[in-house]
């Protein structure tokens, strides 16, 4: 029985430092004061410096809605969708979940198994009655050394950072 | 008599190599459709049909339904519901229940006829399979143009698919380089005319971008397609553009008519 947990283990130990590197969001929604307010929808992915989408870490939509009703709105964020959502299956396991409410939320992610190189970190949000921001953070990849870069929405998101663990 | 229309038809044969383009004709017909980029299980879409000179206002006539197809993604058959006419617009829905583009046309096929009859100069329109009636065996100066008319829009439901632009080698159409529903302002989009299958060189495409209404210059662009029949269009704006290309040549099925043919398409540019 414990066998397969210390192989699992092993792995872990010999992934390369790259494999096993973090990649920390800090993001802030908004408190709009607003009559009508929904929790945007947030998407977030990496990209290539070219804008090609490399992966998608999370979808953040109404994943509660019976047959999949929310998906009917994930075609609002604009660059995500063209880019990648498009020809992703949804929901997705680990990538989808639910919106958030505004303030400050800390996601680590596990970018995994990326070719060293540039990036972006975007991430974009669409709410309901509102509109639609798109932020951008350039970072290398493998890190180093712990390093942080971050963006500013002036709408539909706050502040963003991307904070990157060797 | 017989041998002078031949002398016309041969006249008409070499406009068609040159693919001379008609002038446009004075009103618009158009399909506009609710959304192109759809995502979810379970999108419709509902299109706005109608005849008119501003883009895209229902002031005007009504496009008839009965023309209307429908082609999913996998190249069946698709259907319209709901579909009503009034005053001036028709309406229908669509329900794109499978992944992947739709295409929704209205392909016609017609004649026009001025005959004299007794010193009389008279005109008939109507399908292909009523000439041999409609026309009295003792006309003379008989004109016959058969007129080959595409509309078609396009709407996609999670990844554009490439089924339903596949051409059918009649008439005018348009062959997508870049998926007409992956357009965005500020990038450039390529697409090809082609006349029986075959490159149109040198026709004239008008695109004019909808919602004149609300400024004083109609924004049109005009371009011409190059020797492979292509033409590429810079999008300035995001919105919904009317697409329009006509070329008078080429081979009519019926014989001894001069053929007309004409390509419309609606196509949404989304911002970045």
């Amino acid at each position: 029985m414990r066998l397969p947990v210390y192989t699992a283990a092993l792995t872990g130990l010999m992934a390369s430092p790259a494999l096993a590197a973090d990649l920390e969001l800090s993001l802030e929604i908004p408190r709009l004061t607003v009559a009508e307010y929904h929790r945007p929808y947030v998407s977030v992915w990496i990209e290539n410096p070219d804008k090609t989408a490399v992966k998608t870490l999370a979808v953040w939509y109404n994943v509660k809605l019976k047959n999949n009703e929310g998906q009917k709105w994930l075609k609002d964020m604009r660059q995500w969708w063209r880019r990648a959502g498009r020809d992703m299956s949804l929901p997705a396991d680990g990538v989808s979940a639910a919106t958030r409410a505004p303030g400050k939320h800390q996601v680590v992610f596990k970018p995994g198994a990326l070719p060293a190189g540039q990036y972006n970190l975007v991430v974009e949000a669409a709410r309901e009655v509102g509109g639609v921001e798109v932020l951008r953070a350039p970072f290398q990849w493998p890190p180093k050394a712990r390093v942080s870069s971050s963006a500013k929405g002036a709408s539909e998101l706050g502040a963003m950072s991307v904070t990157l663990k060797p | 008599m017989i041998s002078l229309r031949r002398g016309a038809i041969a006249a008409v044969s070499l406009m068609a190599v040159l693919a001379v383009p008609v002038a446009a004709n004075a009103h618009r017909q158009w399909l506009l459709p609710s959304a192109t980029v759809l995502s979810g299980n379970d999108p419709w879409i509902t299109v706005d049909a109608a005849v008119s000179n501003d883009l895209f206002y229902f002031d005007h006539m009504p496009m008839r339904l009965d023309g209307i197809t429908v082609m999913g993604p996998d190249g069946s058959k698709g259907e319209i519901k709901n579909g009503s006419t009034g005053k001036y617009r028709s309406t229908f829905d669509v329900q794109l229940d499978k992944p992947g583009t739709y295409k929704i046309a209205n392909v016609s096929d017609g004649l026009m006829a001025s005959y004299k009859l007794n010193g009389e100069a008279k005109r008939w329109r109507g399908p292909l399979a009523d000439l041999a009636t409609a026309i009295p065996k003792d006309a003379t100066e008989v004109k016959l143009t058969q007129s080959q008319r595409r509309l078609e829009i396009f709407a996609t439901r999670g990844s554009p698919t490439k089924e339903v632009l596949k051409v059918t080698g009649q008439g005018l159409e348009l062959e997508p380089v870049t998926h007409p529903n992956d357009l965005v302002s500020g990038e450039a989009a390529t697409f090809k005319l082609l006349l029986d299958g075959k490159p149109a060189a040198g026709v004239e495409v008008e695109v004019v971008p909808g919602g004149n209404r609300y400024r004083n210059g109609t924004g049109e662009m005009k371009l011409t397609t190059d020797a492979q029949g292509a033409f590429t269009i810079t999008w300035p704006n995001p919105g919904m553009y009317w697409l329009e290309a006509s070329v008078r040549g080429g081979k009519a099925t019926v014989p001894n008519a001069e053929r007309n043919a004409s390509y419309v398409t609606t196509l949404e540019v989304l911002p970045d």
